[in-house]
């Protein structure tokens, strides 16, 4: 039983930053081409070769503290991190590590309705590896695209108490960095990685328990389930009268479990120590100010704001703050059209159903705000029905066409005409008597089969309100 | 008088007025180095082809009159400086095989003047060493002795210019690797302030001490050559960006009143009586000259050769973990895996200094013992460099010896690698606290080996230093002597 412990759980995560060029070279950063042509003498650690420090790098950090409420390094320091691996082209990674650009930070998670606040310990910068392409014959290739990539790795404090916590806290880091624009987020491609610390502690007691870390797991989805099974693992060993070591233990995806990388004795002696090829780092006040307004709105602002000014529910706020393409779509749209609640049902239902059937971004649909404006203004001046308006869309989305156009070719007007609708009612009821004869006779449940009858005769334009009234009426032998 | 024995100066007369031309003086130089060399082993590679392709093209630049300093003129590189296309060994069995594919700041600079590059010069392995007896390419010898060291790590490179096998070559200075071999072999050697030559492009031995600097015939070459490569580089994020003065402009300006400090822990017991003689007879042209001598104290000198060796180490500890025979130079597989592939690839590449030094450095940043030797290291050098400063406030520049011995005999000091750190005694202090000095021919041992003394100057007070030692040679003849051909 897991619950006899209490789960203590830190995270460290690598995030990716967007730049164009890498942390200390001119080369691209760009993912997914041919090996080694992304290299130059610096990032090959070339002899003589010297790290020149990316300005760009330096304002994304700045920004992710300022993000997560860290306070921000005047003074910091890269250091070297020596160890041998053939990914590591000068046997050291340049990092930071005394003094990092930013510390003591906190982000708050929303966790079974209530709202708590994780620690973030330090935020520093450092130079990503290479990657070892290991061939079928034995041998092993090393591509050297990825080293010097930009990272800025984030640290916790050893806060969260359970894998929903960590991964609330990895979901609310993930959405600040790429609302931020610094990290792309892409988890698969290694974007977003994690390192967890798991331990457990009888309930009560002060100490915190032996750690495991489990290395670089690449999914929500994944980590939740490492972390799952590390508690599990770790209750089970203190069930059985054990002591839990400290090790470094690798999750595997497949089987669902972890095995042992290495132990305590075999960790590394990193003998870390100030990079002499780079300067200390000085970030002035007005540096610190210029990033803090070139912030965008965070999530949490913008869902106060949805909900306040904009009064459509938390929910609502929530669901469409979660992404800020859409957030800025929903924001644009508003702006056009005045109505809250339609503008976040519309890009809540079918926008979001569109873009998730056809697996388009936010930023390449089909359909951009001025469009769904015109579109919701023909449902507001009853040109069309909601329903038929829902037709409208997926055209527009499939021709690239205005919603007027589309209406007029399609002749697609709702019919406001009462005696038309009235026509079309008396048409059905003529041909249904025995259900009028119920229905009079008091099976109310058959007006929704006339309202769907009179909409298919008139193929679905009917005013539904005015159909309603008017069908009432005649039905009651007024 | 020899093509092959005029200065930079002095050819770029002869070579505006072509009087001469740059491939007869290159060819000059050749046919020297191939009669010569085989005796000093200054060489690792020459660049014939190059060299006369680039003499050629430094022609055409002379006869259309767009000549820059050192157009023509045929120098040579430490081995230590990354050149693209030409092999690049800092004399070390792991790089044997290494040919660059870029070339750093220093030797762009001089390629863009349209200097003649005649070859890469010995040195201790990764410039550690101070007698060029560190070498996997053979020891170099003393031009004015066979039998001596030519000092190092700069060994090649001093040695190069003593024996008129180049105008002018390049060196560079962690604890006096310039200074030191340009005293053993009586020729100008000059270590600039830390971040006045960029390092990009040179093979980084103690990053944070390593700095290029010229080793000339005289003075003026020296102030030529300096100008010709200092400034900044956005390459380097250590190089400093301050305005390069014209050096060579303000040679002739005089020592009327300038103020020498001599420090008292230089002058100690036990100093060569030799070199002890020449220093006093330097002081006392310069005093002639109409400079002061006053006595400075610079408290925490007996601690920098320790210090030294702490944070060398730890810096070389780190740069060197590079040359893992994975991705460039020699690699040792037998098939064991990686860990033996890297134990053997540089058990066998790097030689027994290079691997102490490795060792100790090491050590020095091993978790718990990074605050009591690294951390404490980087103190006293700060209390070092302030001892300079301070005495900076009372004079313009400090003189001292170079070093405490002329140049020793070849394998005397292998033994004890503690008494060969101790050579450079009276440099490695300038390296900790970041600024200038130089090495001055002042006199000539008993035995007949050169002496040089050692001005300090202010952190990028290049000019002043070079300014004493002109007034000082102007007075002396010793850099008119030649070592025996």
């Amino acid at each position: 039983m897991t619950s006899r412990y209490e789960v203590v759980i830190g995270l460290e995560v690598h995030v990716q930053l967007t730049t164009a060029t890498k942390i200390f070279c001119g080369c691209a950063t760009s993912f997914g081409s041919q090996p080694n042509s992304q290299t130059c003498p610096v990032c090959l650690g070339l002899p003589g070769a010297l790290p020149v420090l990316n300005r760009k790098v330096v304002e994304y950090g700045i920004k992710t503290g300022l993000a997560t409420n860290c306070s921000i390094a005047p003074r910091s320091i890269f250091a070297r991190k020596n160890y041998f691996y053939p990914d590591l082209p000068k046997g050291y990674q340049i990092s930071q590590f005394e003094l990092p650009i930013c510390e003591h930070g906190r982000l708050d998670i929303e966790i079974d309705g209530k709202t708590k606040s994780i620690g973030i310990t330090r935020i520093h910068m450092e130079e990503d590896a290479g990657k070892l392409l290991h061939d079928s014959n034995d041998s092993s290739r090393v591509d050297l695209n990825r080293a010097c990539t930009p990272l800025l790795e984030v640290v916790s404090e050893p806060d969260m108490r359970s894998s929903d916590e960590a991964i609330a806290y990895l979901k609310k880091l993930h959405q600040i960095v790429v609302y931020l624009g610094v990290c792309d987020g892409n988890l698969e491609e290694g974007s977003f990685r994690c390192d967890a610390n798991v331990s457990i502690r009888p309930w009560g007691q002060k100490e915190f328990g032996t750690r495991a870390e489990l290395k670089n797991i690449n999914s929500f989805r994944f980590i939740k389930q490492a972390i799952e099974y590390e508690i599990e693992r770790q209750a089970d060993i203190l069930n059985e009268g054990g002591t839990v070591i400290q090790e470094t233990r690798l999750f595997d995806t497949a089987s669902g479990t972890s095995r042992s990388m290495r132990g305590k004795e075999q960790a590394h002696d990193y003998r870390y120590f100030p990079d002499p090829d780079l300067v200390p780092l000085i970030v002035s006040e007005d540096w610190i100010e210029q990033m803090r307004r070139e912030l965008p709105e965070l999530p949490e602002t913008k869902i106060a704001r949805f909900v306040n000014e904009l009064g459509i529910t938390r929910y609502d706020a929530e669901v469409l703050a979660s992404d800020r393409a859409m957030a800025e779509y929903y924001d644009s749209l508003v702006a056009l059209n005045g109505n809250a609640k339609l503008c976040a049902n519309w890009v809540m239902g079918e926008l979001q159903r569109a873009l998730n059937d056809t697996g388009v971004a936010i930023v390449d649909c089909p359909v951009s705000s001025p469009m769904l404006a015109a579109l919701l203004k023909r449902i507001d001046d009853n040109t069309l029905s909601n329903k038929i308006a829902k037709t409208v869309f997926d055209a527009m989305w499939q021709s690239g066409k205005e919603a007027d156009v589309i209406i007029e070719e399609q002749g697609l007007k709702q019919v406001t005409d009462t005696s038309a609708i009235e026509a079309a009612i008396d048409e059905v009821m003529a041909a249904n008597p025995d259900q009028v004869v119920e229905y009079r006779g008091g099976k109310d449940k058959l007006m929704g089969f006339f309202v769907g009858q009179v909409m298919r005769a008139t193929k679905g334009k009917a005013n539904p309100q005015a159909l309603n009234e008017l069908l009432k009426k005649k039905l009651a032998g007024e | 008088m020899a093509l092959t024995d005029l200065t930079i100066h002095e050819l770029q007369t002869l070579l505006k007025n072509r009087e001469t031309s740059s491939r007869e003086l290159t060819r000059a130089f050749l046919t020297h180095i191939a009669d010569t060399d085989p005796h000093i082993g200054a060489y690792i590679t020459t660049c014939e082809a190059a060299a006369l392709k680039n003499a050629d093209a430094a022609d055409a630049r002379l006869t259309e009159g767009n000549a820059d300093a050192l157009t023509g003129i045929p120098l040579a590189l430490k081995d230590i400086f990354i050149t693209e296309g030409v092999r690049t060994t800092c004399a070390s069995q792991i790089l044997s095989n290494f040919v660059p594919p870029y070339d750093g700041t220093a030797v762009s600079k001089l390629k863009a003047q349209g200097a003649v590059l005649l070859g890469k010069l010995n040195m201790d392995e990764f410039a550690m060493g101070s007698s060029n007896e560190n070498s996997a390419f053979g020891s170099v010898k003393n031009p004015w002795n066979r039998d001596c060291v030519p000092g190092g790590s700069s060994g090649g490179s001093a040695a190069c210019v003593a024996s008129r096998q180049a105008v002018a070559t390049l060196g560079t200075d962690t604890g006096g690797s310039i200074r030191q071999p340009a005293s053993h072999c009586g020729v100008v050697g000059l270590k600039p302030t830390y971040g006045r030559v960029s390092r990009y492009g040179v093979i980084a031995y103690a990053s944070s001490l390593d700095q290029v600097g010229p080793l000339t015939r005289d003075v003026e070459d020296c102030a030529i050559m300096l100008g010709a490569v200092a400034g900044y580089d956005p390459a380097d994020s250590t190089s400093i960006n301050l305005p390069v003065p014209d050096y060579q402009a303000s040679l002739k300006q005089g020592v009327k009143g300038l103020r020498i400090g001599l420090p008292k822990e230089y002058f100690i017991k036990g100093l060569d009586a030799d070199i002890q003689q020449a220093i006093d007879s330097a002081i006392a042209t310069l005093r002639d000259l109409g400079a002061e001598t006053v006595e400075v104290s610079l408290p925490h000198t007996e601690y920098a050769v320790a210090c030294y060796y702490l944070i060398a180490t730890a810096e070389a500890s780190s740069n060197l973990a590079r040359y893992d025979g994975i991705r460039f130079g020699q690699r040792v597989d037998q098939g064991r895996g990686l860990i033996d592939m890297y134990m053997q690839s540089r058990a066998a590449g790097f030689g027994p200094e290079v691997k102490r030094r490795i060792m100790l450095g090491t050590y020095a940043l091993s978790s718990g013992y990074y605050d009591a030797y690294y951390l404490k290291a980087q103190k006293v050098r700060t209390l070092i460099r302030q001892d300079f400063l301070d005495a900076f406030n009372q004079v313009d520049v400090i003189l001292t010896p170079v070093a405490p011995t002329p140049a020793f005999r070849i394998a005397e000091k292998t033994a004890d690698p503690l008494q060969m750190y101790l050579s450079d005694i009276f440099t490695i202090p300038v390296n900790l606290a970041g600024t200038c000095g130089m090495s001055v021919p002042c006199g000539f041992s008993r035995d007949g080996l050169p002496i040089g003394m050692q001005l300090i100057g202010r952190p990028f007070g290049e000019e002043t230093i070079l300014k004493a030692a002109y007034a000082h040679e102007q007075a002396t003849d010793w850099h008119r002597r030649s070592a025996p051909r």
